[in-house]
C-alpha cells in the first residue's frame, strides 16, 4: 500500500526535479499512446523534441520556437503573479484577444500615417485592452464576490465573438474585396512588428517576454510587493495581518496579467499573425496556464517552460504533417504534461511511503 | 494494572520523539503526563491512541498485547481521547456531532436520550439539540468528553483540557474526572499547569527530550520542583521593576464592531486606556471577543478614527502598516496562518511585521541580508530552537515558533504592544522568559495589552485587569488584591453551570 507523508520542509530537490520527471513520464505515456495508434513512438518523440532544434529544418524551426514561446512566456508570467497570490485568472485568452483588437484598432486608425510614435501608442493601447478586459472579473470579484475563474473564462467567449465582429465588421480591410480580416500590418511599416533580425523569429514580443521575466523575477524575490503576492497566496490571513488589502491586490494582479496578455496579443497580431482575422493565432492564453505551472510559477522557470511548450507545438505540427498524427493527439500529449506535472508535484510537499506498518496491522 | 508501556521508542527524521518510555497506569488512576513542548507527550499519547505506530517497544492493555492500528481500534478496546483542539462542526447540533464520531450511531432520538443521561450522571449539562456554533469553549469540550464517555472508556486521555475553561468550569471538570476515576476509569492527563496536576492527579510521569526523567506523586511535590524536573534547570520567576506610569499611550473608547468570523462574537462598547509602562491583562474564556479585539487593535478591522488612539492620535481608520508606523504592534493568537505564514521561512516571517519598523526595506526593495540578521537576532535572544533561519515556520514546534513571533514583535521598539495568548502552548521555562521580556518592555516605557486565558499568567504580569465576556469588557481594576472568586464572577461564573453537581 502507498501512503503519503507530509514533509516538514518542502523538498528543494523535488521542486526542481518535478518538471524533468513530468517531461519524462509524458514522453513514456505519450510514446505508449502513439504506439497504440500504430506509429513508431521513437520516431514521433524524436520529431517533436529533437528535430525542431537539431533536425534538418532547424534553421527555420528554431525561429518558430521563439515566435511561439514569446507570447506564452509573456502571458504565463502575468498569470503566475496572480496564481502566486491565489487569484485565478483563467481568461488570459480573452485579454489576449482584446489587447490585439484595441492595439490594432489604434494602429489602423492612423493608417496610412507614418510616425515613429504609432507603434509605441499601439503597445500602450494593447496593454490597456487586456487590462480593461481583466478589470471586469476583478471588479466583479471585489465588489460582488463573484468567482474570477468563471467570469474570466466566460469573457473569453465574449472576446472571441467581438473578434469575429472586428474581423468581419469594424476593423475589416476596406480594400479587402469583402474578405474577413483587417489590413495587413506587414504593409504598414509604422505599425508592424517584424523580426528584429531577419529569420530569427525574435520580434519585440520576444524581447518584452525576456525583460518581463527578469523584472518579475526581481519583483518576486526582492520587492515588498512580490512578498505580498506570495504571502497572500500562501497565508491570506497573515497577508491581511501584514497589511495587504485583498481588494487592491486582486485588482493589481488581475490588471497585470491582463495587461501582459494584451501585450502578447498586440505583438502577435502586428507580427507573426499580421492582421486581425477571425481566428488569428489563438490558444496561447490557455496554453500559458500550463506553461505557468510547468515553470513552477517562477519567472525564470516559465522562460524554460515556454520554450519547451513551444517545442511541443512546433514539433507537434511537424509530427502531424510528416507522420500523419492527428492534431488531437498532440493536444492530448500537451495535456499529459500538465497532468503528470501536477501529479508529481505532490512529492515536493509529501514523501511516498510504501508498505505502511499501520496498514499491515489493520489487515490482520 | 490497566495499561503498561515498555520501552516505547519513536523517531522522526532528525528527531527522536520518544526514547525507551516505560510506565504504567492502574485502573481508576489519574495519571499526569508532564513535559515541555517537544518533550514527546503528544507522540506518546498518539501511540496509545493508535494514531502513530511505535518503532519499538510494546504496550499491554489489561495484560494483553495492545497494538492499535487506528483510533477506531483503540476506542473499541476502551481507550478514548479528548484533543486540545476540538474537531467539531459548528453548523451541526451536539447530537449530530456526537453521532459523527461513532462507528454505528444509534437513531438520533435514542442518542439524544443517552447524551442527556450521561451529561446528568456526570454533572456536565448539555442540550443535544443545540448548535455547536452557539456553545462556549467549555461547552464544546463537554461535547468531546461526552462523545468519549458514551463509549464507556477504560482509559480517557485528556490533552490540555483546562486551557479554555473558567476557574468554575475547571472545578466542574475536575469533579467529573474524579467521579470517573472512582468508577474505575483511568485518566491520562496532559498539562503543564502544575497546580492543577497537584490538585487532581495521583501519579505524574515527567518527560524531557523524549525520555522519562522522573515519576512522582504530585501532592508530595511543589509545583516548582516539578517544573524544574520538567525543564532540567532551575526556574526564575519574572521580576518587575516598579515603574512610574506615564501618559496614556493607547486609548480605546466605545468600540463596537461586528465580528467578521462566522459564529464570532461582536465587540460591544469596549473602552479602556493603557498608560506607558502599564500592562493591562484581559482575561476571558476563548470566543468572547478576544480575536475580534485583536483584529480591531492590529488594524485588520477598521473603525471610526477616534475609536482607537495611539498617543492621542486617532488611528481607528488605519490599516496594520500605518498602525505599526504609528507605534502599535500586535501579535495574534493563531500562529499558523495568521501571525506567521507556515510555508515561509523564518527570515520571510521576520519581514512579515518587522519590515517597516526595523527598516528592512528601502524604496520597496527588501534587504534580505538585514532581514536575515534580524531573524538570527530573534533566534538568539529568544532561544528559538531551530536548525537555522531558513527553515519553514511550520517545521518549528508551536512553542518555538511562539518564541520567535514574540521576539519579532517585542524587538521592534514599539510604544504600544498588543498580544493575544503570549505563552499558549509554550513550556514553563520559555513562558517565564517571554513574560519577563513583556515586563521589560513595560519597564522600558511601552504600554502593553496582554489578552490571555491563563489567569496565573495575567496575575503575574498585569498591573490592571479586565475581563472580556460576550464582547463586553469589564472596567479595568488594579490586579493587586483581586481574588480568584472575584475574577471568576467577572468572567461570568461558569456560564450558568453553578447548578451542576448540586447533588454532591
Amino acid at each position: 500500500m502507498l501512503r503519503l507523508e507530509k514533509r516538514p520542509n518542502p523538498s528543494r530537490f523535488w521542486l526542481y526535479a518535478t518538471p524533468v520527471v513530468a517531461v519524462i513520464l509524458t514522453m513514456v505515456a505519450g510514446g505508449l499512446l502513439f504506439a497504440l495508434m500504430g506509429k513508431n513512438p521513437f520516431a514521433v518523440i524524436r520529431t517533436i523534441f529533437w528535430d525542431p532544434v537539431f533536425g534538418e529544418f532547424a534553421w527555420y524551426l528554431r525561429g518558430q520556437l521563439l515566435v511561439k514561446a514569446g507570447p506564452l512566456i509573456l502571458i504565463a508570467i502575468g498569470l503566475a503573479l496572480g496564481f502566486r497570490a491565489g487569484i485565478w485568472n483563467i481568461g488570459a485568452e480573452g485579454q489576449y484577444i482584446m489587447g490585439a483588437i484595441v492595439g490594432a484598432g489604434v494602429g489602423l486608425a492612423f493608417y496610412p500615417t507614418e510616425n515613429r510614435l504609432i507603434f509605441p501608442a499601439m503597445i500602450v493601447a494593447g496593454a490597456f485592452g487586456g487590462w480593461a478586459w481583466a478589470m471586469i472579473p476583478a471588479i466583479l470579484k471585489t465588489r460582488f464576490n463573484t468567482n474570477e475563474i468563471l467570469v474570466s473564462l466566460m469573457l473569453v467567449y465574449v472576446a472571441q465573438t467581438i473578434l469575429a465582429k472586428a474581423a468581419t465588421g469594424f476593423l475589416r480591410n476596406p480594400e479587402g474585396s469583402g474578405f474577413p480580416g483587417s489590413r495587413n500590418f506587414g504593409n504598414y511599416p509604422a505599425a508592424a512588428n517584424p523580426d528584429l533580425i531577419d529569420g530569427s523569429g525574435l520580434h519585440w514580443g520576444g524581447v518584452a517576454a525576456l525583460v518581463v521575466a527578469v523584472l518579475a523575477f526581481v519583483l518576486l524575490s526582492r520587492h515588498a510587493l512580490g512578498f505580498q503576492i506570495r504571502l497572500a497566496g500562501q497565508a491570506p490571513r497573515a497577508a491581511r495581518f501584514h497589511g495587504v488589502s485583498p481588494t487592491k491586490l486582486t485588482v493589481l494582479c488581475m490588471g497585470l496579467s491582463g495587461a501582459l496578455a494584451g501585450l502578447a496579443g498586440l505583438f502577435e497580431v502586428t507580427g507573426p499573425a499580421g492582421q486581425i482575422s477571425i481566428d488569428f493565432n489563438t490558444g496561447y492564453g490557455f496554453t500559458a496556464i500550463i506553461v505557468a505551472f510547468l515553470g513552477r510559477l517562477n519567472p525564470l522557470g516559465i522562460v524554460l517552460a515556454g520554450l519547451l511548450m513551444a517545442l511541443t507545438y512546433v514539433g507537434g505540427e511537424m509530427a502531424a504533417t510528416n507522420l500523419g498524427l492527428p492534431a488531437a493527439a498532440i493536444q492530448v500529449f500537451q495535456g499529459m504534461l500538465l497532468f503528470f506535472l501536477l501529479a508529481v508535484d505532490v512529492l515536493t510537499n509529501y514523501r511516498l511511503r510504501i508498505g505502511a506498518g499501520a496498514a499491515k496491522a489493520g489487515a490482520r | 494494572m490497566l495499561l503498561r508501556l515498555e520501552g516505547l521508542t519513536k523517531a522522526y527524521p532528525g528527531v527522536v520523539a520518544n526514547s525507551d518510555v516505560s510506565f504504567s497506569i492502574g485502573t481508576g488512576e489519574v495519571h499526569a503526563l508532564l513535559g515541555e513542548n517537544g518533550a514527546g507527550k503528544s507522540t506518546l499519547v498518539k501511540m496509545i491512541y493508535g494514531l502513530v505506530k511505535p518503532d519499538s517497544g510494546r504496550m499491554e492493555l489489561r495484560g494483553k498485547p495492545y497494538q492499535p492500528a487506528k483510533p477506531a481500534e483503540a476506542r473499541r478496546l476502551g481507550v478514548a481521547m479528548v484533543f486540545q483542539h476540538f474537531s467539531l462542526f459548528e453548523a451541526l447540533t451536539v447530537a449530530e456531532n456526537v453521532a459523527l464520531g461513532m462507528e454505528t450511531p444509534p437513531p438520533m432520538r435514542e442518542l439524544a436520550t443517552r447524551i442527556r443521561a450521561v451529561s446528568e450522571e456526570y454533572g456536565l449539562p448539555l442540550d443535544p439539540a443545540r448548535l455547536v456554533g452557539d456553545l462556549s469553549a467549555g461547552e464544546r469540550q463537554r461535547v468531546e468528553i461526552i462523545r468519549c464517555l458514551l463509549q464507556d472508556p477504560k482509559l480517557l486521555i485528556m490533552d490540555e483540557p483546562t486551557s479554555v475553561l473558567t476557574p468554575q468550569e475547571v472545578e466542574i471538570l475536575f469533579k467529573t474526572l474524579r467521579q470517573l476515576s472512582r468508577e474505575g476509569t483511568a485518566i491520562l492527563y496532559i498539562s503543564h499547569k502544575l497546580e492543577e496536576i497537584r490538585a487532581l492527579c495521583d501519579t505524574a510521569t515527567i518527560l524531557r527530550r523524549g525520555r522519562v526523567v522522573a515519576t512522582c506523586t504530585p501532592r508530595e511535590r511543589t509545583a516548582r520542583e516539578m517544573a524544574e524536573l520538567m525543564v532540567g534547570a532551575t526556574l526564575s520567576v519574572p521580576e518587575r521593576a516598579p515603574g512610574a506610569k506615564g501618559e496614556v499611550a493607547l486609548g480605546v473608547s466605545d468600540l463596537s464592531i461586528a465580528s467578521p468570523i462566522p459564529f464570532g462574537t461582536s465587540l460591544k462598547a469596549v473602552s479602556f486606556t493603557v498608560a506607558r509602562g502599564e500592562v493591562l491583562g484581559i482575561a476571558g474564556v476563548a470566543g468572547n471577543g478576544q480575536d475580534e479585539l485583536l483584529l480591531a487593535l492590529s488594524g485588520e478591522l477598521r473603525t471610526a478614527p477616534d475609536k482607537v488612539r495611539v498617543s492621542s492620535r486617532p488611528v481607528g481608520d488605519l490599516g496594520p502598516t500605518e498602525r505599526r508606523r504609528a507605534g502599535l504592534v500586535a501579535a495574534p493568537e493563531d500562529r499558523y496562518g495568521h501571525a506567521a505564514a507556515p510555508d515561509m521561512s523564518l527570515v520571510e516571517n521576520a519581514f512579515l511585521t518587522a519590515g517597516l519598523r526595523r527598516g528592512l526595506a528601502a524604496r520597496g526593495f527588501i534587504d534580505w541580508k538585514k532581514t536575515r540578521g534580524f531573524a538570527e537576532e530573534i533566534i538568539r535572544d529568544y532561544d528559538v530552537r531551530t536548525p537555522g533561519p531558513d527553515v519553514a515556520a511550520r517545521a518549528l514546534s508551536g512553542g518555538n515558533l511562539q518564541k520567535f513571533l514574540m521576539g519579532r514583535e517585542l524587538m521592534q521598539g514599539a510604544g504600544v504592544i498588543v498580544i493575544n495568548q503570549p505563552t499558549w502552548g509554550v513550556d514553563a521555562a520559555a513562558a517565564a522568559s517571554i513574560r519577563q521580556k513583556i515586563l521589560d518592555q513595560a519597564a522600558g516605557g511601552a504600554a502593553v495589552v496582554v489578552i490571555s486565558q491563563d489567569l496565573d499568567e495575567l496575575l503575574e504580569v498585569a498591573d490592571t485587569f479586565a475581563v472580556l465576556n460576550e464582547g463586553r469588557l469589564t472596567k479595568p481594576r488594579p490586579t493587586q488584591g483581586l481574588t480568584m472568586d472575584e475574577i471568576g464572577m467577572m468572567m461570568g461564573g461558569a456560564h450558568g453551570m453553578e447548578a451542576a453537581h448540586h447533588a454532591e
